[in-house]
């Protein structure tokens, strides 16, 4: 179910159009203290091998135990998913050998998963939207680092991050580019970042993407499609996406047939490669641990998680059209993350004055987002308050300061006047605006005075108002309010 | 059921167990031996009956997310057959 | 010192109690019939340096009189069970060197209430096996002797490779020859297809599986999650009731172990059996049974019949499923619980060039032929194309196992009376060598019981024509051993004392 974008999505090969289809397959690390069936912690880095509990080393005669907050956060992102909570779920073994599964296998689910079938509103434009589909959700463990460069005959295992709980999000084959697969991961991040179940730092590894790409004809059955492993940015999502579509294409207007087979993107070439040691399907053997019960939820419990979720960005977003006023794109932006829209509402509500929602969004949007990304903060963390955001917007609302003596008090918000009310930086620094008429033409007469030579000639060049207007500014120290001293220049000038 | 010498060298390659070609056939003969005892299973109906998930009427027990162990790396590591700087070692593991 | 040796683990404990005995003294007494006994192989390690400290500490309760419920009483452990700091391998090459910075719930329960421990005993590798054959420390034989031998001839074979001694059974060989040769007052055993229970019939002793989840598994080396159970082997009933009432208890570690509090076990042991109704099972009346047996079995069912209980005949139609089935489910989960030894954290590990040659070098020598038969067999039935006709099949036979039992428990059936094992002890190097299943099938009886997460009580009931021991099975509802131990020792009583052989190793 897709609206149809304005640009066409189809990529022109040499022998005609194709289309490509992607499913992504979403790793997400659950945000829980301790790790899915041990109690060791699951914080990020460390010595090797140091948050790691009997269990997760799998020494003889180790037993899993299941973390509730991990059930919590995996039902809490079904919700908000709107997909189907399966009251009854197995844990399943995915047998395996590699170094850094200590277990030999992996808890996972297969048959029956925590959570069944939902979808996502993807908005890549105000007017271009689609729905993607989600097959399901599971929980299983993640498993260790192996380091292969550490030596040039063995490798290094490290098993700090073994038996973390994941959340595999499986989505339907319902993306059709590079753009709407990337758009996909950022919404899908975005609603784990408000339930709070996932912190999607993808340079940490909390989310992972395997992309599912096949092509085809538009109208034609799906094609044999590769699987990309473990892409752990959005922007490599979508490099890989063109790149694997790409290669494709060309084996098939070659005549040739694609493999299925699961591949590897490298960033430093731009192209996808076989992965050698998956040459064998792999046989998995799954059965349900026989360690552990099948997993029955509380109705109650369920209800009572749903009680509790936050409002979503969707709904956030319809709320701010409608409340507020925004445009599609300015809500779009604001609600794309969560702590930002918190900070534009707390703004907007400060104190019991009700301030233009358009005003603060455009504050945030602009040069708090650009103060904000220099310092490699969030909006909300960049060092202004919303109250100091409110109360600046209050300023100019009141002719008090012009626009661009406003951009001066944010700066030194967030510099030498930290933490400071912007009402006493104004006033301490005499940065008020100049109102005052008599005091205006006091400033422009002399102005005038000063020139008089451009002063004859303003009368026949009205262009050169500007430029009296810079040098009145200029004088004032940018303090005269500009449309004040225009009007009075202009009539002084008799232009 | 019985297998054949391939499916002995499949089923140890998925176990991990290196097996001779001379120990091959025996393994096959006594694989093949134990195949024949359990197929006398074959022929039990067991239409509409449900496969045995708890052999007791138990609930699975959650427990409290809290950090209540790892940070015991002597342990982990005590009996390494190869280990460096908290690491434990194995022979390169080719991607 | 032998007189120590010889009492019952009740009998010792009141003499602690009176302090007519010292734990250091039973101690002693018991190291010292080990060592006379090594021949015999029921322990693998043995630990005199740590008992005795163990004993002295019990002793200064016992002294403070703040003794616990098995205070200086010394045990021996299966070699399956983790115990800190000293040899665990579960008897297999592929643990080589392995010792546990941690202790099973199971054992830490012991020393908790005071026992102590004297060493790690012999069992079937990974506990697959019928017989202790399979162990990679080579097999046990047990005190019971083949009828025709004399102490030369035994001693000498002892001294060779123990073909044609008597096997004490399997898996638990090393904890039911221990136990009879008097070498500890009691042992830890576990029980998967019959493991405590066969080597109790094999060995004229007490050995109670009993309802899964009564015991905690973690630290018990892992062979089949959903059929493995601790259990004691002890000389007589109420001594198996003693030690089971501290192995037994909740434990949040093991999300399959039931969470309620253990009953005074002991307190069962002669209570009266009056209007229990035991049911006899008709399908467990084989073709060709050995008629010894089937005359034991009728003998028992008339004993409990003298003690007031009413005996009926029952149906358990899939009786003949089980042991097929279980050959499936056991295999397939060993070959899961397995694949963590791989030489990479642990155990054994041989030189190799890559990863894979490390697994399959370090499996290969480091499993014996009938864990890596098991490990196949387990491989198989899960793989892609198998798992529905083999594995997912079993598993609904097992509910029709277990549905059996219910269905006769809801009849008001109280306990059902079986044999314990189709023969008597045989020898070792008798079976299994050309035909593994011929091995199988001295589980026949014992099986049904961990299908369907029942408990089971062995208790010595008589001897064969050759002298041999020969034991009847009990088997009760979930979570109800303690009418096993009332009905297990009015079998007990019945039969009479079993003599167990005198020292011919020595």
């Amino acid at each position: 179910m897709t609206t149809e974008a304005a640009n066409a999505k189809l990529i022109a090969g040499a022998t005609g159009d194709w289309e490509v289809v992607v499913g992504l397959e979403i790793h997400a690390q659950v945000a829980s203290r301790s790790k899915l069936f041990s109690g060791a912690s699951t914080v990020f880095g460390g010595e090797p091998n140091t948050h790691v509990s009997l269990v997760d080393a799998a020494m003889p005669g180790m037993l899993p135990v299941l973390n509730r907050e991990c059930v919590a956060q995996a039902i809490r992102t079904g919700l908000a998913l709107k997909a189907k909570i399966n009251h009854r779920s197995t844990f399943d073994r995915k047998n395996y050998f590699y170094p850094d599964l200590p277990q030999g296998y992996q808890i996972s689910q297969y048959k029956s998963p925590i959570v069944g079938e939902g979808e996502i509103q993807v908005d890549l434009s105000p007017t271009y939207s689609i729905k993607v589909g989600i097959e399901r959700l599971h929980l299983e463990q993640d498993a260790g680092k192996s380091l292969h460069d550490q030596s040039p005959t063995m490798s290094f295992v490290d098993l700090n991050r073994s038996g973390v709980a994941l959340m595999e999000i499986v989505s339907k084959p319902d993306m059709r580019s590079a753009d709407e697969a990337k758009a996909y991961v950022g919404k899908l991040r975005t609603i784990l970042r408000y339930v709070g179940s996932c912190d999607g730092d993808m340079e940490k590894g909390s989310l992972r993407a395997d992309i599912n790409v096949s092509v085809r004809r538009p109208g034609e059955p799906l094609g044999t499609r590769c699987e990309i492993k473990n892409v752990n940015s959005i922007r490599f999502i979508g490099q890989a996406i063109e790149a694997e579509a790409r290669r494709q294409i060309a084996i098939l207007e070659d005549g040739g047939a694609i493999d299925q087979e699961t591949r590897l993107f490298d960033a430093a070439r731009g192209e996808t490669r076989s992965m050698r040691s998956k040459e064998e399907a792999h046989d998995y053997r799954y059965f349900p641990d026989p360690d552990l019960l099948p997993l029955k939820l509380d109705p109650e419990w369920v209800d009572a998680l749903a009680a509790y979720l936050p409002e979503l960005p969707d709904a956030k977003k319809a709320r701010f059209l409608a409340d507020y006023g925004l445009t599609a794109y300015d809500a779009s932006v604001l609600v794309a993350d969560k702590e930002t829209a918190d900070f534009f509402e707390a703004a907007i509500n400060h104190g019991d004055r009700k301030r233009d929602p358009k005003a603060v969004a455009n504050w945030i949007m602009g040069d708090l987002s650009a103060h904000a990304k220099i310092r490699g903060a969030p909006v909300a963390d960049a060092g202004v308050s919303a109250t100091q955001l409110a109360t600046l917007v209050d300023l100019i609302g009141e002719g008090a300061i012009s626009g661009k003596i406003a951009k001066d008090v944010l700066s030194l918000l967030l510099g030498d006047e930290k933490d400071a009310d912007p009402r006493a930086v104004v006033e301490q620094r005499g940065l008020r605006q100049v109102t005052d008429a008599d005091a205006i033409d006091a400033a422009v007469d002399a102005v005038i005075a000063a020139n008089s030579e451009k002063a004859e000639q303003a009368k026949i060049k009205p262009g050169m108002v500007g430029w009296f207007v810079g040098q009145v500014m200029k004088a004032t120290g940018g303090k005269a309010n500009p449309q004040a001293v225009s009007a009075a220049l202009k009539r002084k000038l008799g232009v | 059921m019985s297998v054949d010498l391939d499916a002995v060298r499949r089923i140890a390659h998925l176990a991990r167990i290196g097996v001779s070609e001379a120990e091959a056939p025996h393994l096959q003969a006594e694989i093949n031996a134990i195949l024949k005892f359990v197929d006398a299973l074959e022929a039990v109906d067991v239409d509409g009956v449900e496969p045995m998930t708890s052999v007791i009427p138990m609930c699975l027990p959650m427990r409290e997310d809290l950090v209540t162990d790892g940070e015991i790396p002597a342990k982990v590591l005590a009996n390494a057959p190869l280990s460096e700087d908290g690491f434990f070692l194995v022979p390169k593991v080719i991607e | 010192m032998t007189d120590l040796t010889s009492l019952t683990l009740a009998e010792a404990r009141d003499r602690l109690k009176s302090r007519a005995v010292t734990s250091v003294e039973l101690t002693r007494a018991h190291l010292g019939a080990i060592e006379r006994a090594k021949s015999l192989n029921a322990y693998v390690a043995v630990t005199p340096e740590k008992a005795l400290q163990m004993a002295r500490a019990s002793d200064d309760r016992l002294m403070r009189g703040e003794a616990g419920r098995l205070e200086g009483l010394p045990i021996g452990v299966k070699d399956l069970y983790a115990t800190e700091g000293v040899h665990t391998q579960a008897c297999s090459h592929i643990l080589d060197g392995f010792k546990p910075t941690y202790e099973s719930t199971v054992t830490a329960n012991l020393w908790r209430d005071g026992a102590v421990m004297l060493g790690k005993l012999n069992m079937d590798e990974f506990a697959m096996g019928s017989s202790n054959e399979t162990s990679y420390y080579g097999p046990v034989a047990s005190p019971w002797l083949p009828s025709n031998w004399s102490h030369e001839k035994a001693r000498a074979a002892l001294a060779g490779d123990k073909r044609g001694l008597l096997s004490p059974g399997g898996s638990s060989g090393g904890s039911s020859a221990a136990v009879a040769a008097r070498l500890c007052l009691a042992a830890t055993a576990s029980d998967t297809g019959g493991s405590i229970r066969q080597p109790a019939a094999f060995t004229g002793t007490v050995g109670v599986k009993p309802t899964y989840g009564r015991c905690s598994r973690w630290g018990m080396v892992a062979f089949a999650s959903s059929l493995d159970q601790a259990g004691p082997l002890a000389r007589t009933v109420r001594d198996a009731a003693i030690v089971l009432g501290s192995m037994a208890g909740p434990d949040p570690k093991d999300s399959t172990c039931w969470p309620e509090p253990v009953p005074d076990y002991e307190a069962a042991v002669g209570r009266s059996v009056r209007r229990l109704r035991i049911g006899v099972p008709k399908e467990y009346r084989l073709d060709g049974m050995n008629p010894e047996i089937e005359a034991l079995w009728s003998r028992g069912a008339e004993w409990l019949r003298d003690a007031g209980a009413d005996i009926v005949d029952v149906s358990l139609p899939n009786t003949k499923h089980a042991l097929p089935a279980y050959y499936i489910v056991a295999p397939a989960e060993a070959s899961s619980n397995l694949a963590r030894y791989d030489g990479v954290r642990y155990g054994l590990r041989e030189p190799s060039a890559d990863i894979t040659d490390l697994y399959e070098k370090t499996r290969a020598s480091g499993f014996g032929a009938e864990v890596r038969r098991r490990l196949m067999i387990g491989t198989y039935v899960l793989s892609a194309g198998y798992y529905d006709a083999y594995y997912l099949r079993a598993q609904k036979i097992r509910t029709l196992i277990k549905r059996d039992f219910e269905r006769v428990f809801a009849d008001g059936v109280d306990a059902i009376l079986t044999p314990a094992t189709p023969s008597a002890a045989f020898g070792i190097g008798e079976k299994g060598s050309d035909d593994p299943v011929e091995m199988y099938l001295n589980d026949i009886f014992t099986v049904t019981v961990n299908m369907a997460g029942l408990p089971g009580l062995v208790a010595p009931a008589g001897l064969s024509n050759e002298g041999l021991p020969l034991g009847l099975q009990l088997i009760g509802r979930p979570f109800d051993e303690e009418t096993l131990f009332s009905l297990g020792e009015a079998i007990e009583q019945a039969a009479g004392p079993m003599t167990l052989p005198d020292p011919w190793w020595a």
